[in-house]
């Protein structure tokens, strides 16, 4: 068995008898600053556009909607089935698909598609960040696949960075397979250092915060 | 060996546009890195330094112990682990799994551990096709060639290089716009991540207390490759184990911003598992290969251990003046910059290639940004002084040194050499500089090491004469 095998070689590299534990590993080092929530609004809305993402502060249900007509503009939209989507809304905008909870179709649908619209779970102030865990609701090929990305983030899920994230979730992995920060849109600088947007993933990033 | 090394050195230093590519390339890394770690805007930056270099001791300290949490958790979640020594080890696995699936396409996400076992090649020995889905790994691929640089693996080609690599390997016009070249890329790859059975990517981080990948990339190919197949497989050196998933911040924090300067990098992806119930799209199997590849040997020596610390964030090989010089693809192997001059040597074995860890200027710069402290000068010292003694001192190095603590024992005769090489050095000839080695000098291993460098003119008077001349001088002030 190259398992056991290679476990005995590291143990003997080690010098480590069997069934050994580990001790404790160096204190857990997380520091949250103390940001009120308008401020962190106001950081993470100038980082999103720092990584020329477009941020929005929704004022209303109407200005969410309005806000993401003016994205769509005429356009295709598959939007995931998070909650806020629907309280707002977005999900039964004209061009919006949504409702789609097989792979198949959504594929197809995703890879045509000009805008993906999503929720997320959290944000990130600090890095301008948007933290999505993949669920029933939320496909994680929503936010990959069109070349324009849509999120909206309800205010109170701004936090101020990754520190404040991984202590509200110390285990992201008892939640859901996969977790994705995303910041701002794909980007390359593999030819000649040139910064160029929309590799694989897409283009355009634009963030509506709901303000209310 | 010798000989063919140098002439490899001499054209690389000579092709201007090469050089101008590294120099430009790196000096750009270089300056996005100071923005984002000086103090006014990361106070923190020295402490996360010694956090992450802590946390990676005591990772690999107790090795065993997280590889067996990580599997635990891997299978826990529906993963399975699976362990192999070697290259041949890890294509055997993939094989097996291919037939099984009955994959033939398989697209792979940016991975240095893939590159370090040849892994394209071997697999496409048994008919698979593996596409390289990083834009620089692609541009690679389609060269034929190998990465330039850990991050940048296309720094040494112009857009005109990839216009005609473009224009001859997918049968297009020439394009020399990068947008547009980035573009048609992206419809060929789309495409190969769609119709793709095995999505393969590595690993920046194995979580220990989670069984998760973490993987960073910039442009979306590694969640392309993870999400679309239904096979995902992340291959990672063993050494790529972290504690704990709170672990990450200290480790994020630093390995954007060392690599491209970035304070995170576009997508972070924390994968543990396949799908779950529910869940509408990500792979339904999902399989992690441990790879050990040389680094249990690296681990058995207390003072190498630390090479295997390394994030692969890339920062030392911008801040090498030989790397800037010399370029990836004079190192012998897929590591290069100070990293792959100790990695290179410690995983394959000091025989294979003993010159790299002599083809450093030890200044120190790759110590200094390295986010986790590898004391890369110290372990290229040790390596040269382990070779030495395994190959033996020549005749000439012994008589050199030899000759040198008799004349260093012997302060008169040592004075007297010292006048005679003033005299040599200053012949009229010479000018400001000495451009070599003065006359009966010039040979040898003296004429070798002038005919590189310049050397200022000994002075007219010596340290041991302007001392005597200083304390006559004081005698005189004392007396009078």
């Amino acid at each position: 068995m190259p398992r056991d095998d290679l476990l005995r070689e590291i143990r003997t590299a080690l010098q480590h008898a069997g069934g050994r534990q580990a001790p404790e590993p160096p204190a857990v080092r997380l520091r949250i600053p103390a940001i009120d929530p308008e401020a962190r609004i106001r950081l993470f809305c100038e980082a999103v556009e720092r990584l020329a993402g477009k941020a929005h502060r929704a004022v209303s249900a109407a200005d969410a909607c309005a806000y993401v007509s003016a994205v769509l503009h005429g356009g295709t939209a598959v939007a995931s089935g998070a909650g806020i989507l629907h309280e707002l809304g977005i999900a039964a905008l004209p061009g919006v698909r949504t409702g789609l909870n097989s792979e198949g179709p959504l594929r197809s649908l995703c890879a045509v598609a000009d805008l993906g619209i999503t929720g997320a779970d959290y944000a990130l102030a600090d890095t301008g960040t948007l933290v999505m865990l993949a669920s029933a609701e939320e496909a994680r090929m929503i936010s990959l696949l069109p070349p324009t990305h849509l999120a909206v983030v309800a205010r109170d899920r701004i936090l101020t960075g990754l520190d404040e994230l991984f202590s509200l979730l110390p285990h992201p992995d008892q939640q859901t397979s996969s977790m994705v920060l995303i910041s701002g849109p794909s980007r390359t600088a593999d030819i000649e250092q040139i910064l160029i947007r929309k590799v694989h993933g897409p283009g355009e990033v634009h963030v509506v915060v709901v303000d209310t | 060996m010798a000989e063919e090394l140098d002439g490899r050195f001499r054209s690389t230093l000579s092709d201007e546009k090469l050089q101008a590519a590294v120099y430009s390339g790196t000096g750009l890394l270089m300056q996005k890195r100071q923005a984002v770690v000086n103090h006014d805007v990361l106070p923190e930056y020295q402490e996360l330094r010694d956090q992450a270099r802590a946390l990676k001791e005591h990772a690999l300290e107790n090795l065993e112990a997280y590889l067996e949490q990580f599997e635990s958790q891997v299978t826990a979640h529906g993963g399975k682990v699976i362990w192999c020594r070697d290259g041949d080890e890890v294509a055997e696995f993939f094989v097996r799994l291919a037939r099984e699936k009955n994959a033939r396409l398989l697209v792979k996400s940016k991975s240095m551990t893939t590159e370090e076992i040849g892994f394209n090649e071997r697999l496409e020995r048994h008919g698979l096709e593996v596409v390289e889905t990083d834009l620089g790994e692609y541009i690679v691929q389609l060269a034929k060639s190998r990465p330039f640089h850990i991050v940048v693996p296309a720094m040494n080609m112009t857009r005109y290089d990839i216009a005609d690599l473009f224009s001859r390997s997918l049968g297009i016009a020439s394009e020399t716009v990068p947008e547009n070249q980035t573009q048609i890329a992206r419809t060929v790859l789309r495409e190969k991540f769609l119709t793709a059975d095995i999505g393969v990517s590595g690993a920046n981080f194995l979580v220990a207390d989670s069984g998760a990948v973490v993987l960073v990339t910039n442009e979306g190919n590694g969640r392309m490759a993870t999400t679309l197949p239904k096979v995902h497989v992340a291959i990672a050196g063993i050494e790529k184990i972290i504690p704990r998933a709170q672990d990450l911040p200290v480790f994020l924090k630093l390995l954007g911003r060392s690599a491209t300067g970035q304070p995170l990098t576009v997508y972070t992806s924390f994968l543990s598992g396949p799908r779950r119930p529910g869940e509408v799209d990500g792979p339904e199997d999902f399989y992690v290969v441990l790879l050990d590849n040389g680094r249990t040997r690296v681990l058995a020596d207390p003072g190498k251990r630390e090479s295997l610390f390394c994030l692969r964030c890339g920062a030392c090989l911008n801040h090498c003046p030989v790397y800037r010089k010399i370029g990836g693809h004079n190192y012998p192997w897929v590591y290069s910059g100070p990293i792959g001059s100790v990695i290179g040597p410690l995983y394959r074995g000091l025989d294979r290639d003993p010159w790299l860890p002599f083809a450093s200027s030890l200044c120190g710069a790759c110590a200094e940004v390295c986010p986790v402290k590898i004391d890369l000068p110290r372990l290229l010292l040790d390596l040269r002084s382990e070779i030495t003694e395994r190959r033996g001192r020549g005749w000439q190095e012994r008589m050199g040194f030899r000759i040198w603590a008799w004349v260093m024992g012997r302060p008169r005769i040592y004075e007297i050499l010292g006048r005679m090489a003033t005299l040599l050095m200053r012949s009229p000839a010479s000018g400001r500089w000495l451009r070599r080695a003065p006359a009966p000098l010039n040979v040898g291993p003296a004429r070798a090491w002038a005919s590189e460098r310049d050397l200022p003119p000994l002075p007219r008077q010596s340290f041991r004469e302007l001392w005597r001349a200083r304390a006559a001088g004081r005698r005189d002030h004392a007396a009078r």
